[in-house]
């Protein structure tokens, strides 16, 4: 115990001396915390438009002014030359053309299929998508309520709405599909991967890059003291700077918490030793500080990648689904999003969390184990 | 006289380098003993040895009676090691660092103090100064405290005047002897010749192999033959002609002379001066010289001479 003390005291004491130290630790956190919340976002804004009438009437331009008036979509250009609209969808000013045909209006109020072209500039996959579907459900309103209109002004037919399946849909846990909401719990995750993985290994890889272990070698210093006084500051680091990242996602971004703190912490305390031993075995395999941090970096991405934290996992292909069975951080999302969104408790998340258990104890044990040899 | 380090048949290699090649010695105890050799000789291997940090291929090393594979625990606080590279915190200060290793060993700056004092008494009014920012000297005296503060009763420095300058190392040699009267076993390693006759009995070590265990007189003594020191206007031509030169033994530069033996015992320096000026070699001097251990170690790093002393 005394010797654990006295090692913890030491690496305390060179963690904040370390000038450039500090500010990765505390400061780092919270400015990734705040940018990664509020640009890494799906919710469209002020989408350019191109506008080719060539109805001119007054179903067009009402059409028109619900795209306008929907707040995501800005009339950049009008024309009545598609050459002209197409050039600008090369140059990148406008991301969409509405091609509206003449005729539009007449087809309408005769009953007749009114056809109109959207063409929207796909480069960004997901972007193109989100404006298919905010576009679609535009016109779905439009047709909607101008059915009606023209239903009753053409007293002939009666109205048929009223006998269609009405689909509202209601989304739970995140009513508002707010995005901001879906991304905190798993970029808090992000922040808390960073810290145990890159900075208990490095630190290790530094002592013998430096030498010190040379010294530290020949006193009676047991490898288990040497490891907890390695691993438990950062770990204490890490769950710190969780609890400041779960005060802003709290009362700066007003995100639900609708699960028990303790379970968050619990989890995540189980979850940094994981990843801690994984930064140990890295150090376990590598001579200098830049192999562990290319080595960490790689896994880090991959992991981020193949941890839901951006895409959902159900929507990737088999093979990256099996991925993410070994991904620790992928199970740490999960769970956290569980937790604070839906309040899920310990009978629900305890299968995961047996699941990094068991990843740490390997990862801890094989890389005590590959430590004695390299020691040697 | 109790012997304190030993090793007996000790090999240990390194991928296809055989660092140490079946070597033995003894250390003594309260000696000052010395292992000298260039570097890549095996200096660093033998004391990572020593203090169980490499466990030997072949052969075993004992110290204090303990051995070094199986009972490494408990000869750890018995050493006290100072690597060659400087080992300690450099974000620490002095006595910070001096803080860490006495906890670590189990003991306190002030139960120890005595010991380290004519070392330590210097460094004290920089001890809040970080290590990293303190002289060479300073830190190579910052290392030794630190190797010092539990009282090990056998200190290993491998190369600790290396890089250091001429009145530090002077300085250090100083600190050695009185290190000495402590009772306290000492083997250090350095690459300098003239280092070695301060040491009461040193190795030359060599490739992996010890050429010879002795005091430095005796090595020294070892050394037959009449030493010559040649001068002349370009050393470089000096030696271009003594290697033309039939009769030469060896010609090793040493400073402003040519060390030189010649085959026969007794040179013919008439014939020499005669065979130098003739090679046009201007305003040679020639001298007789006393055998250092360095000329005493060159002779027996190359086997020929090895043979003919013998003989």
């Amino acid at each position: 115990m005394r010797i654990i003390r006295v090692l913890l005291r030491k690496e305390f004491l060179q963690i904040f001396r370390n000038k450039s130290m500090l500010p990765i630790l505390f400061v780092m956190p919270v400015i990734q915390l705040l940018v990664l919340s509020f640009a890494a976002t799906y919710e469209l804004k002020e989408v350019d438009m191109a506008l080719i009438d060539a109805d001119q009437s007054e179903l067009s331009r009402a059409l028109v002014s619900r795209f306008q008036a929907s707040g995501y979509f800005v009339l950049e250009l009008e024309t009545f030359n598609p050459e002209e609209a197409l050039e600008a969808m090369d140059e990148g000013q406008v991301s969409m053309i509405i091609q509206i045909p003449q005729g539009f209006e007449t087809d309408f109020k005769e009953g007749r299929k009114a056809h109109l072209q959207l063409i929207i500039d796909a480069v960004d996959g997901s972007t193109a998508g989100l404006i298919q579907s905010y576009s679609t459900s535009i016109l779905k309103d439009l047709n909607a309520e101008k059915l009606v209109e023209v239903n009753m002004r053409n007293a002939v037919s009666a109205p048929k709405l009223s006998s269609s399946i009405n689909i509202i849909p209601q989304n739970w846990y995140n009513p508002n599909l707010d995005y901001i909401t879906y991304m905190v719990p798993g970029i808090l995750v992000v922040l808390v991967s960073m810290i145990g993985l890159f900075l208990s290994g490095m630190n290790i890889v530094r002592e013998q890059e430096i030498g010190t272990i040379e010294q530290l070698n020949v006193t009676p210093i047991r490898k288990y003291q040497f490891m907890i006084g390695k691993l438990l500051p950062f770990w204490v680091i890490g769950m710190v700077d969780l609890l400041i990242g779960l005060a802003l996602a709290r009362y700066g971004f007003q995100i639900p918490f609708l699960g028990n703190l303790f379970t968050v912490l619990a989890v995540a305390g189980i979850f940094l030793i994981t990843i801690q031993s994984l930064g140990l075995l890295i150090s376990t395999v590598t001579h200098t500080q830049q192999q562990a941090m290319f080595i960490a970096w790689f896994l880090m991405v991959v992991f981020i990648l193949l941890g839901g934290l951006f895409t959902p996992i159900e929507s990737m292909p088999n093979w990256a689904q099996n991925l993410t069975l070994v991904n620790p951080i992928a199970y740490f999302i999960k769970i956290m999003r569980m937790v604070l969104l839906k309040g899920a408790g310990w009978i629900e998340i305890q299968n995961m969390v047996y699941v990094l258990l068991f990843m740490g104890s390997v990862l801890l044990l094989v890389s005590i184990k590959r430590y004695k040899k390299t020691a040697q | 006289m109790k012997t304190v380090v030993k090793a007996v048949g000790v090999s240990k290699y390194f991928a296809n380098v055989n660092a140490l090649d079946n070597v033995d010695f003894e250390v003594t105890e309260g000696e000052l003993f010395g292992v000298i050799g260039p570097d890549g000789a095996g200096k660093t291997t033998l004391f990572r040895l020593i203090n169980t940090l490499l466990v030997p291929d072949e052969g075993s090393v004992t110290v204090l009676g303990l051995d070094s594979v199986y009972e490494y625990r408990k000869i750890r606080p018995l050493l006290g090691y100072m690597p060659g590279r400087f080992s300690l915190y450099q974000d620490l200060t002095v006595e910070e660092n001096l803080n860490f290793f006495a906890s670590v060993f189990g003991t306190t700056i002030e139960s120890n103090y005595e010991l380290i004092k004519p070392i330590y008494r210097q460094l004290e009014p920089f001890k809040t100064r970080l290590a990293g920012a303190l002289s060479g000297g300073m830190k190579q005296k910052l290392a030794l405290s630190c190797a010092l503060i539990h009282k090990p009763r056998i200190l290993l420095l491998d190369e600790p005047t290396t890089g250091v300058d001429a009145v530090s190392r002077k300085e250090f040699w100083e600190m050695l002897k009185v290190l000495k009267q402590e009772g306290i076993t000492i083997i250090v390693s350095t690459p300098y010749m003239d280092e070695a006759k301060l040491c009461e009995r040193v190795a030359l070590i060599q490739d992996g192999k010890i050429l010879q265990i002795d005091s430095p007189e005796s090595i020294v003594e070892g050394f037959k033959k009449p030493l010559l020191g040649i001068k002349a206007k370009s050393t470089y031509q000096l030696l271009q002609a003594l290697k033309a030169y039939p009769k030469t033994n060896s010609a090793q530069p040493f400073g402003e002379y040519v060390h030189y033996t010649e085959k026969n015992r007794t040179p013919d320096q008439d014939e020499l001066r005669d065979f130098l000026k003739k090679q046009g070699v201007y305003d040679v001097q020639v001298v007789s010289v006393k055998p250092t251990i360095e000329d005493r170690f060159m002779e027996l790093m190359d086997p020929q001479n090895e043979e003919e002393n013998n003989a």
